[in-house]
């Protein structure tokens, strides 16, 4: 009898601290959006005026426009570069089996776990070195080095799951290669791709360490909040940062709808 | 393998060309290079001198292993901290929340695709004086607790909030490969509840712990925001004399020396860490 309550309080005490360790996790992302409405210059706590006025200026302001642009452009190319070259990386992960392939998983894993500050310093020198102006375009290339990885294995998952005695059934039927892409593997690997692209968009999107030493004078988001952070500060910093979480929790929002009418779209059609 | 030409013409092979042509030259590349600058006489912009040890010695001659003991000290605590606040999570996880278990899994995963930039700077407004914290305690008190932020626990806060999923994953990962029965033929051979804590689950679960303690580990040793947003200029981080070493300083070999040692204590790390999963069963589940 002791123990059915012992454990019962231990199950109460665990649930107890997970919820406060979620409230923990997400706390600071409230903070920030309380933040953003206040009417002061200054930060303070308990808020007695609120405002929306920085959203009206930030609406306004060319600059933010143009920072936004930057961080929607490289992530949007990041995000199609990296799904068109991780589709045959993950392929080549969990398709085929081949002499080669577990060297190739760990070194795929490499930049994943590097340190990006370091990388991204590393990727400085060597634009400089072989004489490349760092601008957006190069971020590109820097968030794709640690991005085209991870969605690689995001990718590889859905490729386990893969069975390829379809597409042997299709070759047989007579159907090409092309036809095997597009009507076999593309459609039964799309959950994959699909959740690969919001990973590649949304990494890249956020991302701070690999912009900061490789965008040369353009800048992104997290790049400019960053800077404000450190100096400067002014009230937009918790507009923008709002901004850009609210940015990415749409993107979240649509990219679901569309997996949920595909989803209902491929029920509904006899095969 | 018979010969180099069946080896080339594996489709397998083909497939991996691009990813790994793309990081040859993207990261493979790079690293390469700073290695090499690494040996180059200081302020020199070039690798056409004549290599040198100097900016090893002069590196281990001055004061950088103060920032490195931070670091090291840092990414420490971070590991053993998660580990105490994470064990108990994964354990409701894997043993507990049944259905439950996705949500949380999800909960957990969404504020990695928010720029961590802005969830440090959540945690400014949270420490600030007359910030969320301060300012509450003033209101509903009338104690004021202003010196929070820029201090050392608020960087490892920071840290620990940053890198908390990373040490999570792995151990509901490592956990759920616990078999229940195991624990029950235990408990029937008459071991207490402890005995059965430190014989067979942690034991058994300690794959999970040991990724995940590498993982939190190298991420905390090599990171830059943490220390910057919510230290301000109380310690300094690796990667802050490495940053300034390539930027403030122009000095490209001395900052390549400094991450070439920051790496190689990485990479050893990331192998210990390979050789202890098996990526096939870990991502697909065979």
């Amino acid at each position: 009898m002791k123990s059915l309550l012992q454990r019962k309080v231990v199950r109460a005490l665990i649930v107890v601290w997970t919820l406060t360790v979620l409230l923990f996790l997400y706390m600071p992302m409230m903070a920030v959006v309380m933040a953003s409405f206040t009417k002061q210059r200054y930060f303070r706590f308990p808020v007695n005026a609120w405002d929306t006025r920085w959203y009206e200026k930030a609406f306004e302001s060319l600059s933010v426009r143009d920072l936004f642009w930057t961080s929607f452009s490289v992530a949007l190319l990041v995000t199609i570069l990296s799904v068109v070259l991780a589709f045959f990386g993950a392929l080549a992960f969990a398709r085929y089996d081949w002499k080669g392939r577990k060297m190739y998983q760990r070194i795929i894993l490499l930049p994943i776990f590097f340190p990006q500050a370091v990388l991204g310093l590393a990727l400085l020198l060597w634009f400089s070195s072989l004489g490349i102006t760092t601008s957006w375009h190069t971020a590109v290339f820097a968030h794709m080095i640690w991005i085209l990885p991870i969605v690689t294995l995001i990718m590889s998952i859905q490729v386990y799951s893969f069975d390829p005695v379809w597409e042997e059934a299709a070759y047989d039927l007579g159907a090409s290669r092309l036809q095997v892409l597009r009507e076999i593997t593309l459609p039964i690997l799309s959950p994959g791709i699909i959740s690969g692209a919001v990973f590649a968009f949304l990494l890249s999107w956020g991302n701070f360490p690999l912009s900061l030493f490789t965008t040369g004078a353009d800048q992104t988001i997290p790049e400019w909040l960053y800077s404000k952070m450190v100096s400067g500060y002014t009230p937009m910093v918790p507009t923008l940062g709002s901004l850009t979480m609210g940015g990415a929790a749409g993107f979240l929002l649509i990219a679901f709808l569309i997996v949920l009418a595909v989803r209902r779209l491929r029920a509904g059609k006899p095969d | 393998m018979k010969s180099f030409s069946d080896w080339i013409r594996q489709p397998g092979l083909l497939n991996a060309v691009p990813v790994g042509l793309f990081l040859l030259v993207g990261f493979a590349g790079p690293l390469v290079l700073v290695l090499l600058y690494s040996f180059m006489p200081p302020k020199t912009f070039t690798l056409n001198q004549v290599p040198t040890l100097e900016n090893y010695l002069s590196v281990v001659t001055q004061s950088y292993y103060i920032s490195f003991g931070w670091s090291l000290m840092l990414a420490v605590i971070t590991v053993a901290l998660l580990l105490v606040i994470t064990y108990p999570i994964a354990y409701g996880m894997t043993k507990l929340f049944n259905r439950w278990a996705t949500l949380i899994t999800i909960l957990v995963a969404l504020p990695l695709l928010i720029s961590e930039n802005i969830r440090l700077f959540g945690w400014v407004l949270l420490l600030l004086k007359n910030g969320v914290i301060d300012g509450s305690l003033q209101y509903l008190l009338g104690v004021s607790l202003s010196g929070l932020l820029y201090t050392v626990p608020a960087v490892v806060l920071g840290l620990v909030y940053v890198y908390l999923p990373f040490m999570l994953f792995p151990l509901v990962i490592g956990m759920s490969m616990v078999p229940d029965s195991l624990k029950e033929a235990a408990s029937d051979l008459g071991a207490s509840r402890l005995q059965i804590f430190w014989e067979v689950e942690l034991p058994l679960s300690m794959p999970g712990i040991l990724i995940g303690s590498l993982l939190v580990f190298i991420l905390s040793l090599g990171s830059l925001a943490e220390s910057k947003i919510l230290g301000g200029q109380v310690i300094v981080m690796i990667a802050d004399d490495i940053e300034s070493a390539f930027t403030f300083a122009q000095n490209w070999p001395k900052g390549s020396v400094l991450s070439v040692l920051l790496i190689t204590l990485s990479l050893v790390i990331i192998f210990f860490l390979f050789r202890n999963i098996d990526l096939d069963r870990l991502v697909g589940r065979r």
